[in-house]
């Protein structure tokens, strides 16, 4: 396997053949605090062994002292490049523990900032792709939508990074119409954008060389290693769980699911990229929905379950009911029923899973994040054992891993 | 053709008799109760019968109930049959102070990391596991910190009244 051959050096002066590197874990390239130490023969990797847990910050047992909406801002740092997922799951999971339904309106509109969360995980997972293989510029066209992302995010939540978005039940506030404008305008813009992107990459001779076959794996390996989300549909398995256990009405909505078949970087490249595109119809047929709805059901943003969704603040000073709840809720004396329930949401790299345990206590007697790349991160060493050094980076990057949530 | 939750019930109730206990279907999902020595019969069961195929492993996490003399930690597993797109939880118990359960390794490359996570968490033994060593936490921990003795917040303190405002 040595490509050292050649090199003629007196025997026994070199005691190991081999050569250990660190890769991270505070290495520029690994986007986030991973730590692989590497076994080299040449530039080729021979093993690696993934160190993890360096931002581990206890969210479980956190939420073990918790009431159910303090857990919210919990769940934003888990993936935080697209914490309205996390959100969103956890509101659902509340909510199927609660028999909470809410309104179709209030589906859609999460399906609205749902997706738009998705385009911003996928766009910055695909153009550091591009970075990492020596392609800056797309980066730099993909970024500013970001931006117009957040900014929707902002005038729905107030917030963009660690978005806390939404309440059991719903919205905090209805949608205002500078929200709207904003998603227009991205509506608008984006398309074009992405196929420019799209227009440097996927035909691009040297980006298709670079990407093909790295880190490729199986759909049988994939699956055995609990692959979801893109990675695993870039193996070739069509599992989305928008589509097979459908929640916050996504059964209204006409989309398609993409595959891939090699599960290299390219698949899982290309597989984003027409998720983007999907999303982005997905986007607009919720906003067509949401735009159907006239007179008060226009004005419905969330459900009707008073003893758990935060009244509004004007409500509280004038009506005796709400400032009861509200004053119940904030000082965490609202009593879950008991139950175990396990939700999952098809989070942006995979299926995000909460499986909830209430005794009948005030806050949940256990609470377990499943999160995706946790659990995939361990085929790592398989996928770039074998493979150059920069094999090792790109695949890191096209897995889409957020120490966030691996760390959990 | 579908999959029901009764089929499953009775193809394991047929393999496995009355060994499998607990039968119960919150929200749906069936949930069972096997015997701690049996745990990999059962998933290999469920793994390889043709009708059955629960071949991916959604998620696999511990939970402990001091309460429970003789069986205080709970591994549960999520099982996903894909193409049924059925989910199933199975649950096994295992004592605290002798906390041995069989490794599901061999059958799901992904239980490597859920497990070094619920050993490192609950100090639950997997035997068999090719590296069974703390994963998210620091080596040097010498305690499992999500068991309930472990309160978040320092229990001594008087002036936090749990009865008026409870957290």
């Amino acid at each position: 396997m040595s490509h050292q051959d050649h090199i003629l050096l007196p025997e026994g002066s070199i005691e190991k053949q081999t050569t250990t590197l660190n890769l991270g874990p505070t290495h520029p390239a690994t986007h986030g605090v991973f730590q692989n130490v590497l076994e080299l023969d040449g530039e080729r990797i021979l093993s690696a062994v993934s160190t993890v847990g360096y931002i581990h910050r206890a969210f479980e047992k956190l939420a073990e002292r918790r009431p159910l909406f303090q857990i919210t801002p919990i769940t934003d740092r888990l993936n935080y490049c697209s914490s309205p997922i996390n959100n969103m799951g956890w509101h659902l999971t509340c909510e199927k523990l609660l028999n909470v339904k809410t309104p179709k309106r209030v589906d859609y509109l999460r399906i609205i900032i749902m997706e738009l969360a998705r385009i911003s995980d996928h766009l910055i997972c695909n153009s550091i792709v591009g970075v990492d293989s020596g392609a800056y510029s797309g980066f730099l066209y993909l970024m500013q939508y970001r931006e117009l992302i957040y900014e929707i995010y902002e005038e729905v939540c107030g917030s963009r990074l660690t978005t806390n978005i939404g309440r059991i039940g719903g919205f905090e506030r209805n949608f205002t119409n500078t929200a709207f404008e904003k998603l227009e305008k991205f509506l608008h813009e984006y398309p074009k954008q992405l196929k420019e992107f799209e227009n440097l990459f996927t035909r691009n001779r040297i980006f298709v060389d670079r990407t093909t076959g790295c880190g490729p794996i199986s759909a049988e390996r994939a699956l055995n290693y609990g692959f979801t989300g893109p990675n695993l549909r870039a193996a070739g398995v069509d599992y989305d769980v928008r589509v097979h256990s459908p929640y916050s009405s996504y059964e209204d909505f006409d989309f398609t699911v993409p595959v891939g078949s090699t599960g290299d970087c390219y698949d899982r490249f290309l597989v984003r990229n027409e998720e983007m595109w999907q999303s982005l119809s997905i986007i607009e047929q919720a906003y067509q929905k949401v735009q159907e709805f006239k007179g008060k059901e226009a004005e419905v943003y969330h459900a009707d379950a008073p003893a758990y969704y935060l009244p509004e603040k004007k409500d509280v000073y004038t009506k005796m009911e709400a400032l009861i709840y509200h004053f119940k809720i904030i000082m965490g004396e609202t009593e879950i029923p008991a139950g175990e329930v396990y939700n999952s949401v098809e989070g942006a790299n995979g299926e995000l899973g909460y499986y909830l345990i209430s005794d009948g206590g005030r806050t949940p007697y256990r609470l377990h994040f499943r999160r995706p790349c946790f659990i995939y991160y361990q085929a790592y060493p398989e996928l770039i054992k074998g493979g150059m050094v920069s094999d090792a980076v790109i695949t890191m990057s096209s897995l889409n891993l957020i120490a966030g949530e691996l760390d959990a | 053709m579908s999959l029901t939750n009764d089929t499953i019930k009775q193809k394991l109730t047929e393999k496995f008799g009355d060994q499998l206990t607990n039968w119960e279907e919150p929200y749906g999902m069936l949930t069972f109760t096997a015997p701690k020595d049996l745990n990999i019969k059962v998933l290999q069961f469920l793994y390889d019968e043709p009708q059955l195929r629960f071949q991916f492993l959604t998620d696999l996490q511990a939970v402990h109930y001091p309460g429970k003399t003789g069986e205080e930690l709970a591994v549960v597993y999520h099982l996903h049959n894909l193409a049924d797109n059925v989910r199933i939880r199975l649950k096994v118990f295992t004592d605290v102070n002798k906390p041995d359960v069989f490794t599901a390794t061999s059958l799901y490359q992904s239980a490597n990391f859920m497990e070094r996570e619920t050993y490192d968490f609950f100090g639950v033994n997997f035997i068999g596991h090719p590296n069974l060593v703390r994963i998210l936490n620091v080596d040097e921990m010498d305690y499992f910190p999500m068991r309930k003795e472990f309160p978040l917040e320092d229990q001594t303190r008087i002036d936090k009244d749990d009865e008026m405002f409870g957290r």
